[in-house]
């Protein structure tokens, strides 16, 4: 246990309960944005520098950028007024709680957890092993993930495309103003989804 | 005697390293690299900045500045001193914040846009034996932290509260995300051919001679498109003209840093400069040779001087550029994105592959071009296809 | 306590969080952030196991988590589609408003 860990895992920790808890949406979004680089040096911190600089790629430069499009596009980047949290929120934090007691007593108490080797030199994964891997061993996954990724696209453009406006007769004025309104949104949404698929 | 200066930098560094205690080296080694980039790209940066002004001043048949020199003398050296009084002005000036603004955001962003820029140069190679950090997945790091730099338009243009800085942060991000893809399409190419992200590797994979020319990628059809379209997707990355969407001046003010001042706005400017030679940079050592020369009778010419020379030729034609062409509009920008290079960049893929398993000799080029070629036209027709192009009417005044 | 609990500690807490959130929170996005943290509590426990455990060489973990990416990425790419299509629907994006799948 390195103090480079306890620091990282201190972030990323602090910043993914900021995203949880900030009542301003943007500021939750921003802290996620902190906790998946401080994630990302966690996984640089375990020797694996392949999906840690992925996780940087991925989450942050995209994952993060679409919740913040997404936190626009349904205008609630003001800091709201009203109550953010669900009426039974004790429940879900004694929940949770017990969640994390249950799972930290597991791992506590385990057998089965490998104890030797726990300090090994770090192992070679060098970009040509994995991708050596991901063409032989794993080329089915990554097929379905191709397909996936496509079913993605498709889907996240159809859902946020604009909708027909069906309306017209009983609620014209409002309708116009939706439509005025959606105009833009559906545009950059459609690019958006654009992007998850096409990355 | 010319292997000597190749490696300078190299010898000197170790032999600085030689008075320090073993278990300090790692530490000091990284802190030297990171002074030596610190101070050279600033550097650089600086110089542009003047370079730029005089250049645009002569395309538009002005001087541009040519007064400061060196203080306190009479020497003027064609006004090449003008960085000095502008960054005194820039440090000097008062930092306004908006009331409105959202404070913490609003001060965090210049550093957020800086740090992951300059984490970039950390994997380019300058010269032979000259990167800093050899990873293994070095491309993929650069575009990783290049990622970082949108999250920090959105903290400026999102936390000033001012219409014009988030209309220009959104301009932005949706300009880079839709260009990041073709940037990273096309340099996939290259890492097809070479079988490996490190950069170096990269480099030295170009650093052979056939006929006295160097095996640099630009020299090969998909080489060519590839190097074309990461040229384009670097000026729309680095938000350069006709790209300059996000900052046109002429409709919101400055785009997402309008409401920064001071020194604030110059660690902008600083940052949108110094991703500028990153990029640059990535596209020197993927399509250029990196640090190479082209002709096998020029290898006596140190390896950092090619390529800062290099970048020095690109960045002149950055701004020759910005003097010559008018903005694009926004649909124009996403469809030139999305409809011609992104498809362009996929077909350049597999004219990559067919290059890499076809026999060395000329069908291969043959094939490729025609390939490219035939993409090119369907391509270009496509967008130009809804395009009302005609000779344009001007009504004047009776 | 060896590095790989210390690792699977922070998932767990990490776990938690993201948990609390989700159940918690009353706007959707928020919600859906939730579930992004934890999968990436899941995505640390592959990594954990894959640097301590007894095969490295395989590259198990590693592979999972590369996978287990793509797939957050388009289900925040789905789920971000969805959250923008209720808005438009019912002009609100908080979860107890959003009651009947009626129109």
């Amino acid at each position: 246990m390195s103090l480079s860990l306890i620091i990282l895992a201190f972030v990323t920790l602090l910043a993914a309960s900021a995203a949880m808890s900030l009542r301003n949406l943007v500021h939750c979004a921003l802290a996620l944005a902190v906790t998946f680089a401080g994630l990302a040096a966690l996984y640089l911190n375990l020797d694996a520098q392949f999906v840690g600089f992925a996780q940087i790629l991925v989450y942050v430069g995209a994952v993060a950028i679409l919740i913040v499009f997404a936190i626009l596009l349904t205008r609630s980047g003001d800091t709201p007024n009203e109550a953010v949290l669900a009426p039974g929120w004790i429940s879900g934090i004694a929940i949770s709680a017990g969640v994390f007691t249950v799972l930290g007593w597991a791992v506590l108490n385990s057998k089965a957890l490998p104890s030797s080797g726990t300090l090994s030199l770090a192992p070679a994964a060098t970009v040509k092993d994995i991708g050596k891997v991901l063409m032989e061993q794993y080329v089915l996954p990554l097929e379905v993930i191709g397909l996936l990724l496509t079913a993605a696209m498709i889907g996240a453009v159809v859902i946020a495309l604009k909708e027909p406006s069906k309306s017209s007769s009983s609620r014209g004025d409002e309708a116009q103003i939706k439509k005025t309104e959606q105009v833009e949104p559906s545009h950059v949404g459609s690019y958006v989804g654009e992007k998850k698929g096409a990355a | 005697m010319a292997d000597k200066i190749d490696q300078i930098f190299v010898t000197l560094k170790a032999l600085l390293l030689g008075y320090v205690p073993e278990a300090l080296q790692p530490l000091v080694s990284g802190l030297l690299s990171v002074l030596l980039v610190l101070s050279v790209f600033p550097g650089i940066f600086a110089l542009v900045t003047v370079i730029e002004r005089k250049g645009l001043g002569r395309i538009q048949n002005r001087l541009g500045p040519n007064r400061v020199g060196i203080p306190f003398t009479k020497i003027r050296l064609c006004g090449f001193g003008q960085f000095i009084p502008d960054g005194i002005k820039s440090l000097t000036k008062e930092d306004v914040v908006p009331r409105a603004a959202d404070k913490v955001v609003h001060y965090l962003a210049p550093i957020v846009m800086l740090v992951p820029v300059l984490l970039a140069y950390a994997v380019l190679p300058f010269g032979r034996h000259m990167t800093i950090a050899d990873f293994d997945a070095g491309l993929l790091f650069f575009f990783a932290v290049g990622g970082a730099v949108e999250v920090s338009v959105f903290m400026a243009g999102w936390s000033s509260r001012n219409k014009y800085s988030l209309l220009g942060a959104m301009r932005a991000i949706a300009q880079m995300i839709s260009y990041e893809i073709p940037l990273i399409l096309s340099a996939v190419t290259v890492v097809m051919i070479v079988g490996s992200l490190n950069l170096s590797e990269i480099v030295q994979q170009q650093n052979a001679y056939t006929h006295g020319l160097a095996h640099w990628f630009v020299f090969t059809p998909w080489g060519l498109v590839g190097f074309l379209l990461f040229f384009i997707a670097s000026l729309a990355e680095s938000n350069r003209c006709p790209f300059d969407l996000p900052e046109a001046e002429s409709e919101i003010i400055a785009g997402y840093f309008t409401e920064y001042s001071g020194f604030k706005f110059a660690l902008f400017f600083l940052g949108e400069y110094l991703g500028m030679f990153a990029i640059i940079g990535l596209g020197i050592t993927l399509f250029l040779g990196g640090w190479t020369s082209p002709l096998a009778a020029l290898t006596w010419i140190p390896s950092y001087v090619w390529f800062f020379g290099k970048l020095a030729a690109i960045v002149f034609v950055f701004i020759w550029i910005r003097g010559t062409l008018p903005r694009l509009r926004m649909d124009q920008l996403m469809n030139l994105a999305w409809k011609f290079m992104l498809p362009l960049a996929l077909i350049n893929i597999v004219v990559a592959a067919i290059w890499h398993f076809m026999a060395v000799d000329w069908p291969r080029w043959l094939v490729c071009s025609a390939l490219i070629f035939g993409a090119y036209v369907v391509l270009g027709r496509g967008l130009m296809k809804h395009q009302k192009l005609g000779k344009r009417t001007y009504r004047f005044a009776e | 306590m060896s590095p790989l609990q210390t690792c699977l500690l922070i998932s767990a807490l990490l776990f938690a969080i993201g948990f609390a959130g989700a159940v918690t929170r009353r706007h959707a996005i928020l919600a859906l952030v939730g579930i992004e943290l934890m999968l990436n509590a899941a995505n640390l426990n592959f990594i954990a196991f894959w640097r301590y455990g007894a095969h490295p060489e395989a590259l198990t973990g590693i592979l999972f988590v590369i996978f287990s990416i793509a797939i957050a990425a388009a289900e925040a790419a789905v789920g971000l589609a969805l959250i923008i299509a209720i808005y438009r629907h019912y002009r609100t994006s908080n979860l107890d408003e959003v009651k009947d799948l009626k129109g």
